[in-house]
């Protein structure tokens, strides 16, 4: 059976990790130690968990963190969501067919006292906003507990091979997300006051103060805090369209954990929904976990994302189309084709414009949704509660830090351990950090000079970013006003051609020309990070402009990778000077690729797509009742079940909303679901803090 | 025949105004679609007439609601939530049992059996009821003493429930704890049904029927005239009726006092929970009557859709209306449920909730007429029993108010007379 997974990365260290043996309905498998189930199973091309009770429908991976239970198996005779399960020697893995039997149990039992735990503050979630609050309140020693339901801290930075946006001082520019994870979680090991709970997720915060955790999948402990803050980031949000549910179609972010943290290839051909930056760095991930990457469609007539995220993948060969929709995934029991078209002013979809696309993923990349029950529940029980980050308002990694920091500081202050204000200069620039990128310009190409060697912009839209100008050792970069929004500019041109640029630029979008030896041939620099699609010198590269748009094909004539360079490649190609300096990158997928296929397939069922993925309700029952005049989402749910089930309307409320919004109903006439406990769901036993003797 | 207005309200789709002069001899004759009778401009100043007012769409209130509508009567529901059941109604478990100790409570819970079971065959509604039964088992001598004591009398009103030995016991309920198990009762006839689902199911037959609902609208007072309620005042309009009926659950007091009446009714909190569907194991409901530190009773069961619901009973009580879930409930529950059900320990809780059990110092409903005002009803205090007793009790309170009475509702009425002296405890509630 071949294996799926990443083999090389261009930014991951692959890891020799020890192959253990499970059994997948009585098939014996391999795995890798430590790693979840779900991972193991599409490892081994294995898509396909079980089946619903309601329809028969397959089940596979969705959220692939924890927050749904779509991709439940059985492990060792007992139902679990084998995304946050690890597998383990011979385990006896089977799928779900329907409702799954009364899982196994010992007789022989005994409970055990629930640990009550006090601290000053409790951070849900470890990822950059928590820990960088963290930080803040351990410099001041106040008494803080960290929990995070991963089994490391760092939360989605981990995930996040890219270089960073922003500035080097406040939030890391330039250093790829995995690598700030690992120096904010050093950074926290000096602090002694600070402790991390991992495999912890908060199950509720109760109306008695308190906040009931569930440890390991095991066991059940009790904070008791004095003050939360909400660091719990965000979940993706999902669309209606006809195979929404066939696995093979999920989220994007989904699709980062299982490559970029389980080093898994659960696809050969991608087709992304969502040109916003989620997206955009996905198809760009996909391309350096070796998967091709068939197309991105985004309904806006501008991709959402910032321009440098959209030309970095577009240079590398993958197509973006902007005002176009997805109109079905297709396929049996797994995605096999997906049909998109465009649409007009009003989102509509156009005749005779539908295209089919051969691919076997589609991920969904089409915004995020704080996390932000924790926030409510602490403030119906009274807890002095904050939120940062994504939990709180979605924006970048890069904000998060610093709204992080800024967070940190007011609970410092309001433990009374801070005296001095903060400074007010530090909310000016978290708005700044979190400003959407501005309109899109073209580069001014003739503004560089020809002489001597020159570092070429290809970065035309405002967006908070500056390391460029840190990094430069001769102080020839700047940008006007000295605002972090600012595009970059040549002042001076004193460029000794060190590539420090090159490196840290986030966006891939500073080339070097070197007009020095030849000025009619000069040499294009050409930062690349996706070299596990390897040019050497003397390969042939097809040359593009900062758009992806062919130029002419080159010759490599020299590739630079060392230390310096952090994991950052150059390609050097020898080009006229015509064209010099509007060479930005080079295709490495070809054309004919990302056609489509010969056949449009058309679904014409839009009723059929599902709305509740717990309990397989369609968008026809849904739309059906609010036709009917009914504006309370729990009288929906009463009738149909949607919102009932495993996830606790996670991504169904969402989605019905916007069902409201296309009646014409104004949404503050609409009553929501009422949100209970649990978070997630979670076995009796632990609540009594069961274990079995022997 | 000369009428200076005449105003018809119906929900025949005809134009909103038929005719505004000459209609055989109505100087003004209006034609109001009663759907738009909400939005209605003159909505507030004209009192619009119907035979029934009910205050709360709940578990009692829609079934009435229906039995009226059916029977050709005009009602009017009235509930400030945004949709029916949404109040303490949709929080019930489900379990529907005719194995009371009392006569009243016997004869109207006999009655809501026949109507959930033949629900889906009547109206073609699956409300997944479930022909379960209920059992309690006994792990002391004196429980199996009560229960064995309390079952003569129930054998004795003709109700089917009889007594199984530990192993009889653990073929219905496989993995039941057989440590000091002495045995338990089981009454097959009893069974569950899905709150959420009937109360859907018979809203929508309501309003085929012709009931009106008005969903965000709260009874904020009454205009008394002559000893009767002559308008029902809400935050959005007034309304009249011939007769008024309080079937407002945990507000039941504070609808009562508006008409300056005090009825004995005070709610305390339950807490329930429901876990993942697994296929069926468990025969009847089981509950567990020990009473343990900070708990008096519990019981759950496995729906007909294959999850276990729990609900138990705080001791000492739990005074009020906060709906907020506390940290003590779910570790309470699960270590009595592992005990009685050891095998109950993998499976995982989905979600729990708290509502109220409406209470009366005695444990049983109030229902009946007023004496202060002529045209006032109560139909109360139902102990948290409101889903079990709702569609058998509707029918009661169509007779009692419609005065069509039944050859035995005056002993019936005698079990929920709103001025019994609320001494007597039911032996088991």
């Amino acid at each position: 059976m071949p294996e799926w997974r990443i083999k090389k990365h261009p930014i991951l260290s692959i890891h020799k990790r020890k192959k253990i043996g499970f059994y997948w309905n009585n098939q014996k498998l391999q795995a890798y130690k430590g790693e979840v189930i779900s991972s193991a199973l599409l490892a081994n091309g294995i898509h396909v968990f079980g089946h619903h009770i309601k329809d028969n429908a397959a089940q596979g991976i969705f959220c692939a963190n924890g927050q749904c239970a779509q991709c439940t198996v059985i492990a060792n005779g007992i139902p679990v969501k084998s995304c946050m399960t690890k597998v383990e020697e011979n385990m006896i893995v089977e799928s779900v067919e329907g409702v799954p039997e009364l899982p196994k149990t010992v007789d022989n039992f005994q409970f055990s006292d629930i640990k009550e735990t006090e601290t000053d503050a409790l951070i849900v979630g470890g990822g950059p906003a928590g820990l960088s609050a963290a930080l803040q309140l351990g410099e001041r020693r106040i008494k803080t507990l960290i929990v995070d339901d991963k089994d490391r801290l760092g939360g989605k930075l981990v995930l996040q091979t890219h270089k960073f946006f922003g500035s080097i001082d406040d939030c890391y520019a330039g250093t790829r997300g995995i690598d700030i994870a690992t120096i904010l979680k050093d950074d926290l090991q000096k602090h002694k006051s600070v402790k991390v709970w991992l495999n912890s997720i908060v199950l509720y915060v109760f109306s008695d103060k308190k906040v009931g955790i569930l440890r390991n999948g095991k066991s059940y402990a009790i904070v008791k805090p004095k003050i939360v803050l909400n660091a719990a980031g965000a979940r993706e949000k999902s669309l209606v369209f006809p195979g929404n549910t066939l696995p093979g179609v999920y989220g994007a972010g989904a699709f980062q954990t299982l490559a970029n943290r389980d080093l898994v290839k659960p696809a050969k051909r991608l087709f992304i929904v969502g040109g916003g930056n989620v997206g955009l760095i996905t198809a760009y991930h996909a391309l350096q976990a070796g998967i091709d990457v068939i197309g991105v469609v985004e309904a806006l007539p501008q991709c959402s994302g910032y321009q440098v995220h959209a030309d970095k993948i577009k240079r590398l060969g993958v197509p973006i189309y902007t005002g176009h929709t997805i109109l079905s995934a297709n396929g049996n029991e797994r995605v096999e084709s997906v049909t998109v078209c465009k649409i007009n002013d009003n989102f509509q979809p156009i005749a005779g414009t539908e295209k089919t696309y051969e691919c076997d993923t589609v991920l969904i990349a089409v915004g995020l949704n704080p996390v932000d029950e924790f926030y409510e529940q602490a403030k119906q029980a009274g807890i002095r509660i904050f939120a940062v980050g994504d939990a709180k308002e979605i924006a970048e990694a890069s904000s998060a830090m610093f709204n992080g920091k800024i967070a940190g500081l007011e609970i410092a202050r309001e433990c009374g351990r801070e005296d001095k204000p903060i400074p007010k200069d530090w909310y000016q620039k978290a708005s700044i950090l979190k400003s959407p990128p501005g309109p899109v310009t073209t580069p001014n190409y003739d503004s560089f000079p020809e002489d001597a060697i020159t570092p070429v912009f290809h970065c035309a839209q405002e967006i908070p970013c500056n390391p460029c100008v840190s990094v430069c050792p001769k102080g020839v970069i700047a940008i006007r006003g000295d605002s972090l929004l600012g595009k970059p500019q040549i002042t001076d041109n004193q460029c000794i051609g060190c590539n420090k640029c090159l490196f840290i630029c986030p966006g891939l979008a500073i080339s070097l020309v070197d007009y020095r030896e030849d000025k009619n041939y000069p040499t294009v620099s050409l930062a690349y990070e996706v070299y596990n699609y390897n040019y050497k010198k003397g390969d042939p590269v097809l040359l593009t402009d900062c758009e992806g748009n062919s130029l002419q094909s080159a010759l490599v004539i020299d590739t630079i990778i060392n230390k310096a360079s952090r994991k950052t490649q150059i390609i050097k190609v020898l080009v006229p000077k015509e064209i010099a300096k509007r060479i930005a990158g080079f295709k490495i997928q070809r054309d004919e690729m990302t056609l489509p296929r010969k056949g449009i397939i058309l679904q014409d069922m839009p009723d059929a797509a599902i709305v509740c993925w717990c309990e397989r309700v369609t968008a026809g029952e849904i739309r059906m009742l609010i036709k009917k005049g009914i504006k309370d989402l729990n009288q929906i749910k009463a009738l149909t079940r949607a919102g009932m089930g495993a996830c606790g309307s996670k991504t169904c409320e969402n989605l019905i909303l916007q069902f409201f919004k296309e009646e014409g109903i104004p949404l503050e006439e609409v009553t929501l679901n009422t949100r209970r406990p649990l978070f997630v769901e979670a076995p009796l036993g632990v609540f009594s803090n069961i274990s079995y003797p022997g | 025949m000369n009428f200076e207005n005449l105003v018809i309200i119906s929900n025949f789709d005809l134009p909103t105004i038929v005719s505004s002069g000459d209609a055989g001899g109505y100087s003004n004759f209006v034609f109001i679609h009663s759907e738009e009778l909400g939005n209605a401009p003159w909505d507030k100043e004209m009192r619009t007439f119907y035979d029934l007012i009910v205050i709360g769409a709940g578990s009692i209130g829609v079934p009435v609601a229906m039995e009226f509508a059916k029977k050709g009567q005009s009602v009017l529901v009235i509930d400030s939530l945004p949709s029916p059941g949404q109040g303490q109604d949709k929080k019930a478990i489900g379990g529907i049992r005719a194995t009371h100790s009392d006569k009243g409570k016997i004869v109207v819970s006999q009655r809501s059996i026949e109507i959930f079971s033949q629900w889906k065959e009547d109206y073609g509604d699956d409300i997944h009821w479930k022909s379960n039964g209920y059992s309690f088992p006994a792990y002391t001598q004196k429980d199996e003493d009560i229960l064995r004591d309390l079952m003569k009398i129930q054998q004795h009103f003709g109700l089917n429930i009889q007594w199984l030995s530990p192993e009889e016991y653990r073929e219905l309920n496989p993995g039941i704890n057989m440590e000091g198990l002495r045995g338990s009762t089981y009454s097959p006839e009893d069974g569950s049904a899905s709150p959420l689902l009937f109360t859907q199911s018979s809203y929508f037959r309501a309003m085929e029927y012709g009931a009106k609902f008005k969903f965000k609208e709260t009874v904020v007072g009454f205009h008394i005239k002559n000893n009767k309620i002559s308008s029902v005042r809400t935050n959005r309009g007034n309304y009249s009726s011939a007769h008024v009926l309080n079937a407002a659950g945990s507000n039941a007091k504070e609808v009562s006092q508006m008409a300056g009446i005090d009825i004995p009714v005070k709610p305390d909190s339950h807490e329930a929970g429901i876990c993942e569907p697994v296929k069926p194991f468990m025969g009847p409901m089981v509950v567990d009557m020990r009473k343990e530190a900070s708990s008096i009773n519990f019981y759950f069961y496995q729906i007909s859709e294959g999850q276990v619901v729990f609900c138990m009973t705080p001791d000492p009580p739990i005074w009020g209306t906060d709906n907020r879930a506390t940290s003590l409930f779910l570790p309470m529950i699960a270590r009595r449920m592992i005990k009685i059900m050891p095998m109950l320990a993998n499976l995982k809780v989905r979600r729990t909730w708290r509502g109220q059990y409406p209470m009366t110092p005695d444990g049983f409903p109030i229902v009946g007429k007023m004496k202060e005002l002529d045209n006032f009803y109560q139909a109360v205090g139902m102990c948290g029993q409101g889903f079990m007793l709702g569609p058998g009790m509707a029918e009661v309170i169509y007779r009692l108010i419609t005065e069509n009475y039944r050859s035995d509702d005056l002993e019936i009425s005698k079990s929920f007379d709103p001025y019994r002296d609320f001494k007597d405890q039911e032996i088991f509630k």
